[in-house]
């Protein structure tokens, strides 16, 4: 019951947490210093409190876009066991209703961007959808292998107890969708190689050119839920990779904090060693992905 | 599926067939050898590891060590060369695109993976996964060399599909020992010395490694 | 009493149209009878199909002079769950008509469309409670036929007659093969009463024809892939309240027919499953593909009917698979989700053809490029056609989720594989609908963004105007139905579950262990979605709080660009390219490109156009050299006689040999 609590108040509480620990490490491997830990924190509250300007071309549907979208992404957090033995809300078939929320957030964060009548923020949202719906095989074919590795239909099964004795009989699988919903984590977030969120060329953005227009609390929301999504996957990763190996479960989610930070910091270390790929690429990039955990369906159903 | 002592050597298998649709989807040649040499020299170790199962270890070293210099480090050496003084572009322009080959690559694996075990085979016994392997990575080999336009991506398709080749006279090692390796490996050298003449030739004629040029001679 | 309402309901639906016709010299008045009778039937039915969902089913039959005939009826729960869009979103409609399609304005074609109207909701609604082939089959044919006079409403227009004439000569293909199936089911159970149909059992070779005529007949006016291609041009032709009667209602009359028929046989092949799921994956990708390449909002709708017939045939298909190996979560769960589908897509196709409508009423235009907006001039239609394209897209908390949420559950309990052993097949739906699912939620953020927001791209988007409160009150009422059925989808399991053990005829207590799973979960979507509202309101207020009343104004961003014209903003066509190349295997576009030329280019264009691949590069190529070849031949043998009796001969004696040769045994 604690802990249940607790994993979500880490929810609310640590992705920024992420953000600062990519920041790190990618100044580190530059060799440069990098902001402190808690610097995108700060940001978050320099940003709520300044005041915004709104683009004269926008309806309510651009102002609606930030708060729906971190609303769906604060619901989603509901349905991931997040350290804790299980979820929050725990249900057949909850995956479902994760991928369908963040799709939501997706889409009211497309639909403010176009609300703009900004050519570029139109070219950025074009980029967005096609990779969500490239992206979305994949993830679905992933929780398809897990719930036939582990004989159950919701996450807190698939990434607890399940694990345990999948991981034994079919770890080679297992490790062929970890590496898929790893590529969808990054592909998901608008991180390297899919996008790159440190570029300024409009051009050449997908997630950040969508928000461009929006300002103060408004963007303070878009980046907490961005945060919190990429809390999300991480916690969908590193649970399978852990697997049930801690029996205690305050050991289990100790362990858990210390996989995120490892996630945060394996993001940082493929963000410094790659480049972008061709925005024509990507599709490649999200087609393997779905090769891949379908290939890992296809051993499990053998 | 598996029973945990044999889950691990999935894994090499799996590698070999990742490795197969990563030489797909990958649209920088350099990248394409490189994923061959990796896959080359998996395979060499692969005896080793199905070592339990066969009988001399002395044929098993001698195979080890001959595919690793042939297939891991000598041929990719060569191609290296040949693309760097040929001065190839790096892009290996496909005729058809790379997510359908990918895909129908993929397909090929699957269909192998999902059939592979109502094959009547002289051998029972076997690892379960290398018959699939092998007929995947020949598959993708075919793929590979039917739809690259540049020469170099077809030595490539070639000696992926002289990897499958490889892994099937795993399956038959045992009683016909040298016979296959020597085989298998005289094969791969006749193909390389011919590709890279044709290679060489193209390129003399052309000025280009561009396999459609050759079209034009037709009229 | 239940049944006793529908047959009420279908009296007054047929004969509302009467009221247009007999108060022609007072268009107005006999526009407004004629609705008010379609309504007030409507509600009978309405109120009948939840009876009946609740468990109070009826049967009733007389004699009728015809051969084999019987004035045999039945409202079962699977009648029911049909009847309730079948006889909703028409009475819906026709209030919507009395501000889009005045009949003191439009004259003789609206009296011939008001009689149509009418005789098509009450033959729909007859083809559900029919219980004798025969009547299913009279029924069935007036419903084609008065389809095809609503097609035909606007014929003046040469793209409307070529459309009408596709639908008629598909709907008759379909017609026959149906004749062709009753034929052999009627020689199967030996009658041509439904109840004695019941129990057939489906091993036999003739049984294996009797479901290739079902899918074939049913399939074509249901638009499964590629028996779709009459579809898209035939709805986007019809007026739009028309187009959601056709799109939202009666397409689903082939699912039923299917779902009837399959429900006849005891034990099903699993090549049935296998089969309609393939075919419903292939409608689902393929009519969300085609539809993101279209540029006239009816047609890109019509598309994605295409598209929502191919995710409830999936349900369908694991359904029936479920019953092949024995899997009773698959046929609880299949049979909900592609049944709640029926009902849900008739709310949100019903609601966006509807919004497509007040949008083409305002501006005079369907053209995507040519829009733009419209959320500033028409924010009651800008919301609720965006909560359609929410609920289309499948995403919570609306009703496109709710149902799809079922066929992944089914889809996933097929690859677990409790009890029987799995069937991979089945499992395949599950990534498909994910596919289908983002590719539809980028199709309609195209649309609603093209359409409603950004700056208005021509003049005529310029002058839109709000649509009047007859048009705007059945909108509202479909986005409340959308919303509610996605907040409660509980509600609906123990109606969706009597009609799944009345089609499967399995005991009931094998489906109860599913259904109480499904139920559960129904629920706690419900409280996900609640959080959901309550984080949107919380945020809001903090929002509100934050930012206070004032706020400045300013242009958008330019990246330094200072003087963009609407012009310049990203339009449909380039927003949906990246995603339409990735079908270029099944797409051949034509362009048409004149590209800049010289220092100073004075002009270059590029436009595109994508033809149905079936319709226009299949079947249309074919007829059109099968009447060469045929014209060929009759100016070899025309005119003479002789020639003429040759030919006969030649048939007759043809017929003989193959006769002789074995024939059809």
């Amino acid at each position: 019951m604690i802990l249940a609590v607790l994993q979500l108040l880490a929810f609310l509480a640590l992705p920024p947490l992420l953000l600062g620990v990519i920041g790190r490490v990618k100044a580190r491997v530059a060799g440069r210093v990098g902001p402190p830990l808690l610097q995108p924190w700060r940001d978050l509250r320099r940003l709520a409190g300044k005041g915004a300007v709104f683009s004269r071309t926008t309806t309510w549907v651009f102002r609606a876009g930030p708060v729906v979208g971190l609303a769906a992404v604060l619901a989603a957090g509901l349905l991931v066991p997040m350290g804790a033995p299980s979820s929050a809300l725990s249900f057949a078939g909850d995956f479902a209703l994760l991928a369908g929320l963040l799709g939501l957030a997706r889409f009211v964060s497309v639909t403010a961007a176009l609300d703009t009548g900004s050519s570029f923020e139109g070219m950025g949202a074009a980029r967005e959808v096609t990779f969500a719906a490239l992206a979305e095989p994949a993830l679905f074919l992933g929780f398809l292998s897990l719930v036939r590795s582990t004989g159950g239909l919701d996450l807190s099964h698939l990434l607890g107890d399940g694990l345990a004795a999948a991981w034994q009989s079919d770890g080679p699988a297992l490790l062929l969708v970890a590496l898929s919903i790893f590529v969808v984590a990054l592909a998901e977030n608008a991180r390297l190689p899919v996008d790159d969120p440190s570029t300024h060329l409009e051009l050449t953005m997908v997630h950040e050119v969508m928000v461009l227009d929006h300002s103060g609390p408004d963007l303070a929301l878009i980046q907490y839920g961005a945060a919190l999504k990429l809390y999300l996957f991480g916690a969908l990763v590193v649970k399978l990779a852990l697997g049930a190996r801690f029996a205690d479960p305050a050991a289990a989610f100790v362990a858990f904090l210390c996989g995120q930070l490892l996630f945060a910091a394996g993001i940082g270390v493929v963000e410094s060693t790659m480049a972008r790929l061709r925005l024509s690429r990507v599709p490649q990039l999200l087609v393997g992905a779905s090769v891949l955990s379908g290939f890992a369906l296809v051993l499990l159903l053998r | 599926m598996t029973t945990p002592m044999t889950g691990w050597t999935d894994l090499f298998f799996l590698l070999v067939l990742v490795l197969d649709l990563f030489v797909l989807a990958s649209s920088r040649l350099r990248a394409g050898i490189r994923a061959v040499a990796a896959q080359g020299a998996l395979l060499a170790v692969l005896p080793v590891v199905l070592a339990g199962e066969a009988t001399e270890t002395r044929h098993v070293a001698v195979l080890v060590a001959g595919a690793l210099l042939v297939k891991g480090v000598g041929i990719p050496w060569l191609l290296a060369r040949a693309t760097r003084e040929s001065k190839i572009s790096r892009e290996a322009a496909p005729l058809l695109g790379f997510v359908p080959t990918l895909v129908l690559g993929a397909l090929g694996i699957v269909l192998a993976v999902w059939f592979a075990a109502d094959l009547p085979l002289p051998v029972p016994g076997k690892h379960p996964l290398l018959v699939p392997t092998s007929l995947g990575t020949v598959w993708c080999g075919l793929l590979l060399i039917m739809t690259r336009r540049k020469a170099v991506g077809q030595v490539l398709g070639f000696l992926v599909l002289e990897n499958g080749v490889f892994v099937l006279g795993l399956l038959l090692s045992d009683f016909m020992p040298a016979m296959v390796e020597v085989g298998v490996l005289l094969d791969l050298f006749a193909a390389v010395f011919v590709m890279g003449l044709v290679m060489f030739d193209i390129q003399r004629a052309f000025s280009s490694l561009d396999t459609e040029n050759l079209a034009s001679l037709r009229d | 009493m239940s049944l006793l309402l529908v047959i009420a309901a279908a009296g007054l639906a047929t004969s509302s149209g009467a009221w247009a016709l007999a108060l022609r010299r007072r268009p107005a008045l006999g526009q407004r009878l004629a609705t008010a009778t379609l309504v007030l039937g409507a509600a009978l039915g309405v109120a009948g199909a939840l009876l009946a969902l609740a468990g109070q089913g009826a049967a009733w039959s007389a004699a009728w002079p015809t051969p084999r005939g019987s004035l045999s009826l039945r409202l079962d729960a699977l009648s029911a769950i049909f009847l309730l869009p079948v006889l909703g979103l028409p009475a819906l409609a026709s209030i919507y008509g009395l501000g889009y399609w005045p009949q003191a304005a439009r004259g003789a074609a609206s009296i011939r469309l008001q009689l149509a109207f009418g005789l098509v909701t009450g033959a729909m609604a007859l083809v559900c409670v029919a219980d004798n082939a025969v009547l299913f089959l009279v029924a069935w044919e007036v419903m084609a036929l008065a389809g095809f006079l609503l097609v035909f409403t606007e014929h003046e227009k040469p793209e409307v007659q070529r459309a009408a004439f596709v639908y008629l000569a598909s709907a008759h293909a379909g017609n026959l093969a149906l004749f062709a199936l009753f034929a052999l089911l009627g020689r199967l159970a030996g009658s041509f009463e439904f109840a004695a149909m019941a129990g057939l059992d489906g091993g036999g070779p003739l049984a294996g024809w009797v479901f290739a005529l079902a899918l074939f007949g049913f399939g074509l006016k249901a638009g499964l892939v590629p028996l779709h291609f009459w579809l898209p041009g035939a709805h986007a032709a019809a007026p739009s309240h028309v187009s959601a009667l056709l799109s939202g209602v009666l397409l689903k009359t082939g699912i039923y027919g299917i779902l009837r028929v399959t429900g006849f046989f005891q034990q099903v092949p699993a090549a049935w499953g296998a089969a309609l799921l393939l075919a419903g994956a292939a409608s689902a990708v393929l009519g969300v593909a085609f539809a993101l390449a279209q540029h006239d909002v009816k047609r890109l709708l019509a598309y994605h009917s295409v598209e929502n017939l191919g995710i409830i045939a999936m349900g369908a298909g694991l359904a029936l698979l479920g019953r092949s190996s024995g899997n009773p979560a698959l046929v609880v769960l299949g049979f909900s989700g592609a049944a709640l589908h029926v009902v849900n897509h008739a709310a949100f196709k019903g609601l966006l053809f509807l919004g497509a409508g007040a949008v083409d009423h305002a501006t005079g235009t369907r053209e995507l490029d040519h829009l733009g907006g419209l959320a500033r001039a028409m924010p009651f239609t800008a919301a609720f056609f965006l909560v359609g394209a929410a609920a289309i897209s499948g995403l919570p908390p609306l009703n496109g989720f709710a149902s799809e949420w079922l066929v992944f559950l089914a889809s996933f309990h097929a690859i677990l594989g409790h009890g029987a052993a799995a069937t991979p097949l089945a499992g395949l739906a599950a990534p498909t609908l994910a596919l289908v699912g983002g590719l539809a939620a980028a199709c309609f953020a195209k649309v609603f963004g093209t359409v409603f927001l950004g700056q208005p791209r021509s003049p005529a988007a310029g002058r839109g105007h709000e649509a009047s409160p007859a048009m705007l009150a059945p909108m509202g009422v479909l986005a409340v139905a959308c919303a509610v059925i996605g907040l409660l989808p509980a509600a609906w399991l123990p109606g969706l579950v009597r009609a799944a053990v009345a089609w499967s005829g399995l005991p009931g207590p094998l489906l109860a262990g599913p259904a109480a799973e499904a139920a559960r979960g129904a629920w706690k979507v419900s409280l996900v979605a609640a959080a959901l509202l309550l984080g949107v309101a919380l945020l809001a207020g903090w929002r509100r709080l934050r930012l206070g009343r004032s706020q400045p104004a300013a242009p958008t961003w330019g990246c330094g660009f200072a003087r963009p014209s609407p012009r310049m903003q990203y339009t449909g066509s380039s927003f949906a390219e990246q995603l339409v190349l990735r079908f270029g295997w099944v797409f051949f576009p034509r362009t048409r490109v004149e590209p800049p030329t010289g220092l100073f280019p004075r002009r270059a264009a590029f436009g595109s156009h994508l033809p149905d691949t079936i319709l226009d590069l299949g079947i249309l190529p074919a007829l059109g050299s099968a009447v060469r070849v045929t014209d060929r031949l009759r100016a070899q043998f025309g005119g003479r006689v002789q020639s003429k009796v040759f030919l006969v001969l030649v048939g007759v004696l043809g017929l003989l040999a193959w006769l002789a040769l074995g024939g059809p045994g």
